[in-house]
């Protein structure tokens, strides 16, 4: 199975020699070298582990790799937020700690409770049983995963507490927990609101992700049926 | 994806990190997409990124077919070709810069290119003002990155962050970063060789490995 094809016996004494000076060989941190770890094929639910931790599977209900969410990366095409509105990306687990079913769903039930509508097209969405309850399918609340992002939208004076509400749930889940908010530009590419309301709930805003709206409907269905 | 958003760092340590990637859309303009994905990679590369990636490999790829002679021979520098040339499915490509200007000289080429993809760039919020006031555009829309909320302290150091978040995916592991901190500290390992270390394991290419590399300079200095 090893991939290394060295020779064992100059192996064994290089290795005997090394002891002898108490050095010893350090090997370049790359891809196993002898194969030790073999990916299994996995069942329901323990399939989403992988869904949710291995950024090269694609998200088969929203046809997205890594976390499965487009955000606003699309939003010059899609609209999903427009203007005065606001979306929340609420990534749960990163970076490298993880995070349980039931611990999201914690949450998830605390943002129903504000009657905030999740966003369809997210992952964490399609594994609800009850979206007005926030519950996620019974069967997945003991899977741990890598990270998963709950996606909301709401108006911009919901803001306040939303964040609220997420930075309150997050002190009673296991977990460490990032918060991205979205909105779109005004005409002149100026965000006015949103910036400076954060500003005042004491945030450091110091970097973004920021669409150039380059993007534009080329599908043929779609412009057709946009005609 | 999210996997650029929540870099750790302030603004000014933004100031070698620009990430642009192009996204396609499932039903608005995803026909014809790889081919227009291979053409944004083929324009950033023009400009001479850091790193660029295709949602599967990037320019600095681990190898399964390593010996210990790797120590003197392994190459540092990137290799984009296979990445352009492994674009395969409609997914998220993405090229790393360490400057504004090649930013700024990227977008403007990718504006006359009129892909119909759409384009986004992370990095501090008015560097990606200035890069859009350069290029003559508006921003459409704009994700804020509100940093980690840890409060059972279970994130390591912020030099360790720094480096591990690059890729938000979590493919770089917190303790896979602070070993390339020590080894640099120690002087068993040159920052370069150190920070290509770290990009292999990220797997979309949005690694950066020249900040990685300033960032590990600088945890020898302190």
């Amino acid at each position: 199975m090893s991939q290394e094809r060295l020779n064992p016996t100059i192996v064994r004494a290089v290795r005997w020699a090394a002891g002898k000076f108490r050095f010893r060989f350090e090997p370049e941190p790359d891809i196993c070298p002898t194969a030790a770890f073999l990916m299994e094929d996995l069942e329901w639910p323990r399939i989403v582990r992988r869904v949710f931790s291995d950024p090269l599977i694609e998200h088969k209900s929203t046809g997205i790799h890594g976390r499965g969410t487009e955000e606003v990366k699309t939003n010059d095409v899609t609209d999903r937020v427009s203007v005065g509105e606001v979306g929340y990306v609420i990534e749960f687990g990163r970076p490298g700690v993880g995070v349980w079913f039931r611990e999201i769903e914690a949450v998830t039930k605390a943002l129903a409770q504000l009657s905030v509508p999740f966003e369809a097209k997210n992952p964490i969405t399609q594994l609800m049983d009850d979206e007005t309850a926030g519950t996620l399918n019974p069967g997945l609340l003991d899977e741990k995963i890598l990270s998963a992002i709950v996606e909301i939208k709401t108006e911009i004076s919901e803001v306040p507490r939303v964040l609220e509400t997420v930075s309150v749930v997050a002190r009673q889940i296991d977990t460490v927990v990032a918060v991205g908010v979205s909105t779109r530009c005004d005409e002149a590419g100026d965000d006015k609101l949103l910036a400076s309301l954060l500003v005042d709930l004491d945030y450091d805003v110091a970097r973004a992700k920021t669409n150039m709206g380059l993007g534009r409907v080329t599908n043929t269905a779609a412009t057709g049926s946009a005609r | 994806m999210t996997n650029t958003l929540h870099r750790y760092g302030d603004a000014a340590s933004f100031e070698d990190d620009y990430i642009i990637f192009a996204i396609p859309c499932k039903g608005k303009n995803d026909e014809g997409a790889v081919d227009k994905l291979k053409l944004f990679l083929g324009i950033c590369t023009k400009h001479r990124p850091v790193n660029i990636g295709n949602s599967s490999t990037s320019s600095f790829r681990p190898s399964s077919g390593l010996e210990p002679s790797v120590h003197w021979k392994r190459r540092h520098e990137p290799e984009p070709r296979d990445v352009i040339e492994g674009v395969h499915r409609t997914a998220t490509a993405a090229a790393v810069f360490d400057s504004a200007d090649k930013a700024a000289a990227c977008l403007a080429d990718l504006i006359d290119a009129d892909l119909g993809l759409s384009i986004n760039v992370s990095t501090s919020v008015e560097g990606a003002k200035r890069i859009a006031a350069d290029c003559g555009i508006s921003r459409h829309s704009v994700e804020y990155s509100l940093g980690f909320d840890d409060p059972h302290d279970k994130l390591p150091d912020s030099r360790v962050l720094e480096l591990s978040t690059m890729c938000g995916h979590g493919m770089v592991s917190a303790n896979m970063a602070k070993k390339m901190l020590d080894m640099v500290q120690e002087g068993r390992r040159d920052p370069t060789a150190a920070a290509v270390t770290l990009a292999r394991f990220c797997p979309c290419g949005a690694y950066n490995p020249v900040r990685a590399e300033r960032l590990l300079r600088a945890g020898t200095s302190t």
